[in-house]
């Protein structure tokens, strides 16, 4: 990740930091990563895609444990990552962490948290933004 | 729109050839095609080449010019155009240069498909591939691409009850095949236990669910039908094309088990073609990864989604099944020079259809479907040919 140094990294700052994903002001649909447009609305959405902070709570749909990894994440075999829906509906990949590997389960309850996700060997930079550990407290909702 | 005939192929073998560049390598495998169509440089009107990353494998771009150089066609001055989508570059170069003949703006044109792996490191060559995946929202988090693959298989494990041995069966029937192949990059048979016992790479896949890093290139010409017997007893018509995008990313999709990029580019492919999946004699699919297979013959419609596992119990895929699929070894045993890969295939398919893969020759095999994927589904080509 080396390629287009820093610029191209907090550029996503907000949104790899704070989960802020985009609203279609035309339809309502929640969007992360983010989109300059709705894939759904077009051109009714241009100019009317707002700013959203999502909960970070959300459940494992699929998963892997990664054994051979690129070598900024050499350090960390073996981990799990996982594809999270969040409630409020997108999904994303990110690290599962804060349990045991054999305890990642399709559907398990996960939360955002802030952690340092890579660490670049060359120029020594420190990457952070999400990754997801079990719930805390039981959930009621599904 | 006029119809067109592949009259000639050429392929080099597939391995970590250290002894090869990619110059030679372009070189012999157009060559071949050139010779075995038996049509001169001048007669060419385009060439179309396949390359998913010279600049990361070999620090070298402007790879068009560089192939029509390298096979000793810079007098000539010949249209040179790279293309580029990821895995399935080599699919890809084949439907740029069909749909220029089938315009009637070209009569003769090679297409080609190269990849040059093994002058960087393993680490390097699969960070490189990881380029098909999203950079910004899967790799930067830890997403491998045998990463994100494997979790389609746990997916689908998980949905379906497809099981480790059934992932580990694509293997084990794709190096049985390759082992027919002498352009294999591996020749040799493995049994079910040594593909399950292998170290792991991204669970539930190990080293032996994984294509290998290859050097390799492979080639056609291509000609309008009606011109095809002048050149060739054997040509092969190719009687639909089909081509389809889906997002970067696996997690922006509703479906994790299908990539809707191989529904919609065979949809294409087979009402151009009129055919249905009951009329393909042979497949050559794009099986990157054990779980690969399953997923495309299941988005091809040769088994019902989630059926894909038992193909192979049920004889399906098999070399002496109802629909053979990856014949020549697949990407798994033959190897995948990902530019070359789409290119191969569609090579492997005509030599059946030629009745000329001797060992591995499927009886009676008229009609042959490849199909070639890109990054995990986010672009798909299909490809389907007729004897003539
Ligand atoms: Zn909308």
């Amino acid at each position: 990740m080396t390629i287009g140094g820093v610029a191209r990294f907090w550029r996503e700052i907000p949104q790899r930091y704070n989960l802020i994903g985009k609203q279609c002001g035309s339809c309502g649909r929640i969007y992360f990563p983010p989109r300059e447009s709705c894939p759904y609305c077009r051109r009714k959405s241009i100019g009317k895609m707002r700013d959203i902070k999502l909960s970070g709570k959300g459940e494992i749909v699929t998963y892997t444990v990664i054994h051979v990894a690129p070598h900024n994440f050499e350090g960390q075999v073996p981990y799990p990552i996982a594809i999270v829906q969040l409630e409020e509906g997108p999904r994303i990949t990110a690290q599962i962490v804060d349990c045991k590997i054999e305890d990642v389960k399709i559907g398990m309850k996960v939360e955002y948290t802030f952690r340092r996700i890579q660490e670049d060997g060359y120029t020594g930079a420190i990457y952070y933004g999400y990754k997801f550990k079990p719930c805390q407290q039981k959930q009621n909702h599904q | 729109m006029r119809d067109v005939a592949i009259i000639g192929i050429g392929i080099t073998k597939f391995g970590e050839l250290w002894d090869k560049s990619f110059r030679q390598l372009i070189a012999e495998a157009g060559s071949k095609a050139i010779i075995d169509a038996g049509i001169e440089g001048k007669e060419i009107d385009a060439i179309y080449v396949g390359s998913m990353s010279a600049g990361r494998f070999i620090g070298q771009e402007h790879v068009g010019a560089l192939v029509a150089d390298s096979s000793g066609f810079a007098h000539l001055h010949i249209p040179a155009i790279r293309v580029e989508s990821a895995c399935a570059s080599g699919g890809l170069a084949l439907r740029q240069g069909y749909l220029s003949v089938a315009s009637g703006m070209n009569d003769i044109v090679v297409v080609g498909g190269i990849e040059k792996m093994s002058d960087v490191g393993g680490t390097a060559a699969t960070e490189t591939l990881a380029t098909a995946a999203d950079q910004e929202w899967e790799a930067f988090f830890g997403a491998t691409f045998p990463g994100i693959y494997a979790m389609i298989a746990t997916k689908h494990m998980h949905d379906y009850g497809t099981t480790r041995e059934q992932l580990a069966q694509v293997a084990v029937k794709n190096h049985a095949n390759g082992a027919l192949n002498p352009n294999a990059q591996f020749r040799r048979e493995i049994s079910l236990d040594t593909v399950i016992k292998a170290p792991p790479v991204a669970q539930p896949l190990g080293l032996l669910d994984c294509s290998p890093v290859s050097d390799g290139a492979a080639s056609l010409i291509l000609c309008p039908a009606e011109k095809a017997k002048k050149y060739t007893d054997k040509p092969v018509k190719i009687i639909g094309s089909g081509q389809a995008s889906d997002t970067l990313a696996l997690h922006a999709r509703d479906s994790i088990c299908t990539f809707n990029s191989t529904v919609y580019a065979a949809r294409m492919a087979y009402k151009q073609a009129k055919k249905t999946p009951k009329d393909i004699d042979v497949a050559e699919v794009h099986d990157c990864f054990t779980i690969a297979e399953i997923i495309a013959i299941e988005d091809l419609g040769f088994v019902e989604k989630g059926e894909g596992g038992k193909a192979i119990d049920n004889n399906i895929t098999t070399l002496d099944g109802s629909l053979p699929v990856n014949t020549s070894g697949g990407l798994k045993a033959k190897g995948h020079p990902v530019g070359a890969t789409g290119v191969a295939q569609v090579v492997e398919i005509v030599t059946q259809l030629r009745g000329e893969a001797e060992k591995r020759q499927v009886k009676d095999a008229t009609i042959g479907l490849a199909h070639n994927v890109g990054g995990c589904g986010a672009s798909c080509i299909v490809h389907i040919l007729e004897a003539m």
